[in-house]
């Protein structure tokens, strides 16, 4: 366990993983999902997969806010472009998701005006900057990333800024734990929860899934022995038969989360009565728009969009990756016609789609190890 | 796009509600401070940044430990750019 060394507390790290060892009934199976795509990132840049014993299987989660995005949300905001004068924004993450007629950076390259930004707060700022063109913000992201444009919503408003909108994509997390609880081909022990999204919502929120569906879940950190500590937490839970939310990363995560910041998101955002996810179908209550009074500032309402369903590329098996049912290599496109450099599912996209983690780190690892085998037959 | 980067509030600006100048690893950069209104944030305070917005408060040792976790996870050159790409001004020079 070479690599145990780089990480910093080495012997905690060792320790956490000898007591995971301890917990562990080598008579059972173990399936924990890790529900954020910040941990699924991590689990496979650290090597995680190492330390833990084989009967233990991490599943990975819904958690990545550009791979959940069906098709036809992009498309939906690409078309917007063909609006005079229209300035598209969105994150980094967002510009190399395919939709049916390309990516945004595929719409720029063809003379669309199209722009990263940062923040929400930075498109709003285009808009000042620019009031004759309209800048039209593509929101997406969970919890984490909701009241960030909630608040630039407020802004817009408070300024009488009038060439701005949302084009509004938050999804809410507790609804997509409920669909993969709810999914017959889908038995887990318990959860790894999200670590970021639960400074925003807190832990309460969990409470049903150890209340109701009897399954232990611990809100965890990002470093490696966060995550180890996490999962002893989980097993003994489960050793002691006990389901409940417990807190391992209370040094950012207040149990009550952040009130200030639920309070911007109810002020501008109202719940859909459901939302497409990728691979997932439709989820009642799942992603959010904005509230009526809001409307002016709503790219839907603005615009005409043409709401229309695309169904993934038949071969690709996206779905079945984000609800935990296949894993990455299993995919038949994958490493083949769907790499990181010419994605075709945005699971290959964002460094927290699992299917680019996968790829960067285990899939390059094998290849490597399988060029250098020859000339070191020994090591 | 969940991982958030820390930084220290080098100060409250005037020049409008909720916005402050925050240093992350010596680069400076003007965010807005909104979301901890509850408990105010003030110069010297150390605090996560996710798109531009303090999310919260943390100690100075957590900041260092989540430097450290960007860079583990090689997220640390794309936290930098993020925050030499955020739009609202690094202060200090009218901006």
């Amino acid at each position: 366990m070479k690599f145990v060394d780089e990480f910093r507390r080495p012997e905690l790290i060792a320790k956490a993983a000898s007591e995971v060892r301890r917990l562990t009934d080598p008579g059972r199976h173990y399936r924990f999902m890790e529900v954020c795509g910040g941990h699924t990132h991590a689990i496979y840049r650290f090597g995680l997969r190492d330390l833990l014993p084989e009967n233990i299987e991490l599943i990975h989660g819904p958690g990545c806010p550009v791979c959940v995005l069906p098709m036809g949300r992009i498309d939906d905001g690409l078309s917007m472009t063909e609006q005079p004068g229209l300035i598209f924004t969105a994150f980094g993450d967002m510009m190399r998701v395919p939709g049916t007629k390309g990516s945004p950076l595929e719409f720029k390259a063809r003379g669309a005006d199209v722009r990263i930004v940062y923040s929400p707060a930075d498109a709003l700022k285009l808009a000042e900057k620019n009031p004759d063109r309209h800048v039209m913000f593509f929101a997406i992201g969970f919890e984490t990333t909701a009241p960030s444009t909630a608040l630039t919503l407020l802004r817009a408003r408070a300024e009488g800024i009038r060439n701005f909108s949302i084009f509004c994509n938050h999804v809410t997390i507790i609804p997509a734990i409920r669909a993969i609880l709810d999914s017959p081909d889908m038995r887990l022990d318990a959860f790894i929860g999200p670590g970021h999204v639960s400074t925003v919502i807190g832990c309460r929120p969990y409470e049903w899934i150890a209340r109701h569906e009897n399954k232990p879940i611990v809100v965890s950190g990002f470093e490696p022995l966060d995550m180890l500590e996490s999962i002893v937490m989980l097993l003994r839970q489960l050793k002691e038969g006990r389901a409940e939310v417990e807190n391992q990363y209370k040094r950012v995560v207040p149990w009550e989360g952040n009130k200030a910041a639920l309070r911007s998101m109810s002020q501008t955002f109202a719940l859909r009565p459901y939302f497409e996810w990728r691979g997932m179908g439709f989820i009642s209550q799942s992603a959010l728009r904005l509230r009526d009074e809001f409307a002016e500032f709503d790219a839907e309402q603005r615009f005409s969009v043409p709401g229309v369903r695309v169904t993934d590329p038949k071969a690709a098996q996206c779905g079945e990756v984000l609800k935990g049912v296949l894993k990455p290599a299993q995919c038949k496109l994958f490493g083949n016609e769907c790499t990181p450099e010419q994605p075709v599912g945005a699971l290959m996209v964002s460094s927290e789609g699992s299917c680019a983690a996968y790829y960067n780190y285990e899939h390059r690892k094998a290849a490597l190890t399988s060029l250098t085998m020859p000339a070191a037959p020994a090591s | 796009m969940c991982l958030a980067i820390p930084g220290r509030i080098v100060e409250i600006l005037p020049e409008r509600e909720n916005l402050a100048l925050v240093d992350v690893s010596g680069v400076r950069r003007k965010i807005d401070v909104g979301l901890l209104s509850d408990d105010p944030a003030q110069a010297g305070d150390w605090v996560l940044i996710h798109v531009g917005f303090a999310m919260s408060k943390i100690s100075e040792a957590d900041a260092a430990d989540q430097m450290r976790v960007l860079a583990m996870l090689g997220e640390d050159e794309a936290a930098m750019q993020e925050i030499e790409g955020y739009g609202l001004g690094q202060g200090g020079d009218g901006s």
